[in-house]
């Protein structure tokens, strides 16, 4: 019987990870299936205990648990809340019912800890009901329950789509830091054919949009194609055509003929045109309107040419490993180009978003609001995958909607919520931070326990073995 | 044999990676003046056991005698106050600094300052007749001097134990002998020198001791006089078949032309020389020569990697040279680049997609711009079975395969699709047995099905072995093009540049019939 489970091939090298923990943010699962006959050797010789291992494996609700341990979505939540805790310190921290009881801290520790808890569970609610459902409001209909989840909406639309934009160049291995000026050129087009032309309602602010993507995909390809071919970096590039951008565009909204508002002395362009403006989804007193649609479409597309199509093969080729890109016969250069052209034309959708749904009033050379900075973000949280860009969005979407309620109702500081969000950020960027935090094992390495547990199963297996 | 103790003493050495054992219950034993070979397949557990030994990692259980002491490191700096040197496979040099600024690199007070590094440079070099310069630059010296340099680093900190890892990967065959020199008279005066390689040949010229180890574990002591199939298949664990089984050459039309080939670099210095060849279909064209006498490049020039070249390139009457890679690709060139994991394979990507990587436009994998996963994931079963690639699944990613199934996995791409020229660079660099005698055997394949087949390599053992004819490269240039049995004696002064009186040479086609 050949219980010899590992064959001269296996990898010894220290290096080698015990279970196939792909990229987390591969799309695929990185699921472990076994060749056929190592199968029919675990079947006829239990016993064995690298088998037994990989049995346990198979269970489908523990690989599912590996892959998300390994994976983004742990880490991103245990970062929340790591952030929203050090959040919470810093409103007790700055609350001055907190301060005043700290003084007789340890004649009464109640008072203290009550006043912590009013100002942090306060902060916390008030951000819950700003950003999801408003309690209090419960009585006045459903329609004002419900109101600020949609508000939260409203804010993710342009952060879902500008996010989508920065993790489409992430997945490429480009830095995307030029959403500001992609999103300002998208805005300024979309403006302009907003504000310049008659067109049918619905055909109006589609075309606007559209030519606001191309506007953003075009100065996103400039950036692309110094970085393919001068070799200049990106980062330096999108920096610097940002500046390019705002001044340029402030300059046309100064320039009477140009984008600035006829009649007008400040740098700011006309009014968008009804037939120019995104529609309410719902109408009044909803403000959500069509963009958010736009979004989770682009978001569906997203996913689409990064995970099934093959420019999407390509450009996580490249990504990964452009020499082996190269050899396999890929246009480097091609795709570097082509994903930034993608990456400005979500940034685009972001920018003409803003023009045609949140300030419909005329636009100013600050209507990309800091967009395509917190993109950034939300891409880094989402772990650069479109869905998880999506949810990452909504997350800083609420952040934004119920950071202001926050605000007036308990008179925190929006800053904490700013605060909180760069938290989070910090976090993800440093996994082995949080997992020491949390005690969860680090990739690559095993903890004590599992590795003591997993010699409990094999001897368990073999005591089976041995009696069967 | 002296009652002593040994100079070195490794004792139960176990290393763990978590559940993987790479170590298991090692015993070795070096005496001073003696030279005990460490004989393993890579990933046998032999590196481990080394940066075990240099402090780079420490063991789970075991311990480690010096001269009779425990010892306990933490770190290199600890090992080589021990006395323990270690000679790098890639040489832990600073290019742009002298022989002995690297000297003393690190030893600045012990060494009593750059004066003191020179004479010590001096004083050793003199006892083993180097030759070395202590003010040369490293940069400028031959790779075998750079690796005296290494040795001299060593034992300026009076290392009495001398760790060897596979020294001899970047030295041409008469370097190698000179190096075999030194590590005899290193022995002979006294210092215990453990010398890791794969390659059997040189264990057998010079080993007073051999240990083999397999899996992680020691397999068993061998004879210096065992052969080579003893020894391979003690490593490997079963018998083991180490000359390439091949036929005759039969020759077909197909017909790669390569005429006055010349290849720039960055600073317009030719890289590739004015050469010319031509590889028929059915003949396996070995280009043999050490390392970085152009062989990369040429192959790269002729897969369209290279932008500065000029000359011809002509398979089957189409010209190849100015074409994109991916027109090279089309029309027909397989390609195994010699580093596999920088050039061949995405290591993120799984097997299956790593399978299809240069086929992403079209059928059979691509319908409408979106890629057919139960195409491809087809493809991929039947190659996992085909080459026998030993994964889990095809959804492993092929980063975590060993370099044997890496390599497998490149070898089903390139050859899973028509070919009309074949050229593999370095195919079985860094390979276990195992997998050399696969890599081999496919090559062979290739060559019977009609393919005009291109192998560089720089081991001597597998050009002789694979080849129906052989080019030898120095500085760029074609030395000569000679029969498959020419005698390494004179391949190896050829790599040196060295053209011998009366050389045979080959023929295009008659040589490759004969």
């Amino acid at each position: 019987m050949n219980d010899q489970p590992r064959d001269a091939d296996d990898p010894i090298e220290p290096a080698a990870p015990q279970h196939a923990s792909g990229p987390p943010d591969s799309g695929q699962a990185p699921t472990i299936v076994h060749a056929p006959e190592v199968t029919e050797v675990q079947v006829a010789a239990p016993a064995a205990p690298t088998d037994d291992r990989q049995v346990e494996v198979e269970d489908p609700w523990g690989s599912a648990f590996r892959r998300i341990m390994g994976g983004n979505l742990v880490m991103a939540v245990l970062a929340i809340i790591t952030s929203l805790i050090v959040g919470g310190i810093l409103i007790a921290a700055t609350d001055e019912r907190v301060q005043e009881t700290s003084g007789y801290f340890f004649a009464r520790p109640g008072d203290m800890l009550a006043a912590v808890w009013d100002a942090v569970g306060g902060a916390y609610w008030a951000l819950f009901q700003g950003s999801v459902l408003n309690v209090s409001r419960a009585d006045a209909g459903f329609a004002q329950l419900i109101k600020p989840l949609t508000d939260t909406l409203n804010f993710a639309t342009p952060l879902i789509a500008a996010g989508l934009g920065v993790a489409i160049a992430f997945r490429v291995g480009l830095f995307n830091i030029g959403g500001r000026g992609q999103m300002l050129w998208a805005a300024a087009a979309a403006g302009w054919v907003g504000f310049s032309f008659t067109l049918p309602p619905v055909l109006h602010v589609l075309v606007a949009i559209a030519v606001g993507i191309v506007a953003g995909a075009i100065w996103g390809g400039i950036a692309g194609a110094f970085k393919a071919y001068t070799g200049a970096h990106e980062v330096i590039v999108t920096i610097m055509l940002n500046f390019v951008a705002l001044w340029f565009i402030t300059w046309m909204l100064r320039t009477p003929g140009l984008l600035q508002n006829p009649g007008s002395n400040n740098p700011i362009s006309p009014a968008m045109p009804p037939s120019a403006v995104l529609p309410s989804i719902f109408g009044p007193p909803f403000i959500l309107h069509w963009g958010f649609v736009l979004s989770v479409l682009a978001v569906v597309f997203c996913s689409w040419l990064i995970n099934r199509s093959n420019l999407g093969f390509q450009f996580r080729a490249v990504g990964y490993n452009a020499n082996a890109a190269l050899n396999a016969g890929m246009d480097v250069k091609r795709i570097t180009v082509l994903a930034m052209v993608f990456a400005g034309g979500f940034m685009g959708l972001a920018g003409a978003q803003q023009v045609t749904g949140a300030v419909t009033t005329g636009f100013t050379s600050g209507i990309d609001a800091g967009i395509g900075f917190d993109a950034i973000t939300v891409a880094l949280l989402g772990g650069s995958t479109p869905w998880g860009t999506f949810f990452a969005g909504l997350l800083f979407g609420a952040f934004k909607a119920g950071g202001f309620r926050m605000q007036a109702a308990e008179g925190v500081p929006i800053d904490i919520i700013l605060v909180v969000q760069s938290m989070i950020v910090l976090f993800i960027a440093a996994p082995p931070l949080v997992r020491a935090m949390f005690g969860l094992p680090q990739p690559g390495r095993k903890s004590r326990r599992q590795v003591r547990d997993e010699a409990k199963i094999a001897a368990a297996a073999q005591q089976k073995g041995a009696q069967s | 044999m002296t009652l002593e103790h040994p100079t070195l003493a490794l004792r139960g050495i176990t290393k763990r990676f978590g559940a993987l054992t790479a170590n298991d219950h090692i015993d070795l034993e070096v005496r001073a003046g003696e030279i005990h070979c460490l004989l393993g397949e890579n990933g046998a557990g032999k590196s481990t056991l080394m940066n075990v030994l240099y402090g780079l990692y420490q063991a789970d259980e075991g311990e480690i005698v010096l001269d009779g002491e425990v010892q306990r490191f933490a770190g290199p700096g600890d090992a080589m106050r021990a006395g323990i040197g270690m000679v790098h496979q890639h040489f832990m040099l600073i290019p742009v600094f002298t022989v002995a600024e690297n000297v003393l690199l690190g030893h600045e007070r012990a060494l009593g300052g750059l004066g003191g590094a020179r004479e010590k440079v001096r004083e050793i070099s003199q006892r083993f007749g180097f030759h070395i310069d202590p003010d040369a630059r490293i940069e400028d010296l031959p790779v075998g001097v750079q690796q005296r340099v290494e040795i001299i680093k060593a034992l300026s900190q009076d290392a009495k134990v001398l760790v060897f890892d596979e020294p001899t990967a970047v030295l041409t065959p008469q370097e190698t002998d000179e190096l075999m020199a030194i590590m005899q008279q290193l022995r002979d005066e006294g210092t215990a020198i453990v010398f890791i390689t794969h390659k059997l040949r040189e264990v057998r010229a010079i080993a007073d001791r051999i240990t083999v180890i397999r899996l992680g574990k020691v397999v068993g002591e061998a004879s210096p006089d065992s052969s080579s199939t003893e020894l391979a298949s003690m490593m490997v664990g079963r018998p083991v078949e180490l000359t390439v089984q091949k036929q005759p050459p039969v020759l077909t039309d197909n017909r790669l032309q390569v005429s006055n080939l010349t290849v720039l670099d960055a600073i317009g210095q030719k890289v590739v020389n004015d050469v010319s060849f031509t590889v028929q279909g059915g003949e396996v064209l070995c280009i043999a020569g050490v390392q970085g006498n152009g062989q990369t490049e040429l192959t790269e020039a002729i897969l369209g990697l290279q932008h500065r070249a000029t000359g011809s390139i002509d398979l089957n009457g189409n010209e190849l040279l100015g074409d994109s890679v991916r027109e090279v690709l089309d029309a027909g060139v397989g390609f195994v680049p010699e580093d596999r994991k920088v050039d061949g394979l995405v290591g993120e990507y799984s097997i299956a997609e790593n399978l299809m990587l240069d086929r992403y436009r079209g059928e059979p994998f691509v319908r409408g711009g979106t890629i057919d996963r139960a195409a491809r994931d087809d493809f991929a079963r039947e190659k996992l079975s085909a080459f026998d690639i030993r994964a889990q699944s095809i959804e492993t990613p092929v980063g975590t395969l060993s370099g044997g199934n890496q390599q497998k996995v490149v070898l089903a791409r390139e050859l899973g699709r028509p070919l009309a020229l074949f050229v593999a660079s370095q195919p079985t660099r860094g390979l276990d047995v195992g997998s050399i005698e696969f890599v081999h055997s496919q090559i062979i394949a290739t060559r019977d099905a009609g393919i005009p087949v291109i192998v560089v390599s720089t081991e001597l053992d597998e050009v002789v072995g694979l080849a129906d004819r052989i080019a030898v490269m120095y500085r760029g240039g074609i030395v000569g093009i000679v029969p498959a049995d020419t005698s390494r004696d004179t391949l190896g002064l050829m790599m040196a540049g060295e053209r011998p009186a009366g050389l045979r040479t080959a023929d295009p086609v008659k040589g490759a019939a004969a």
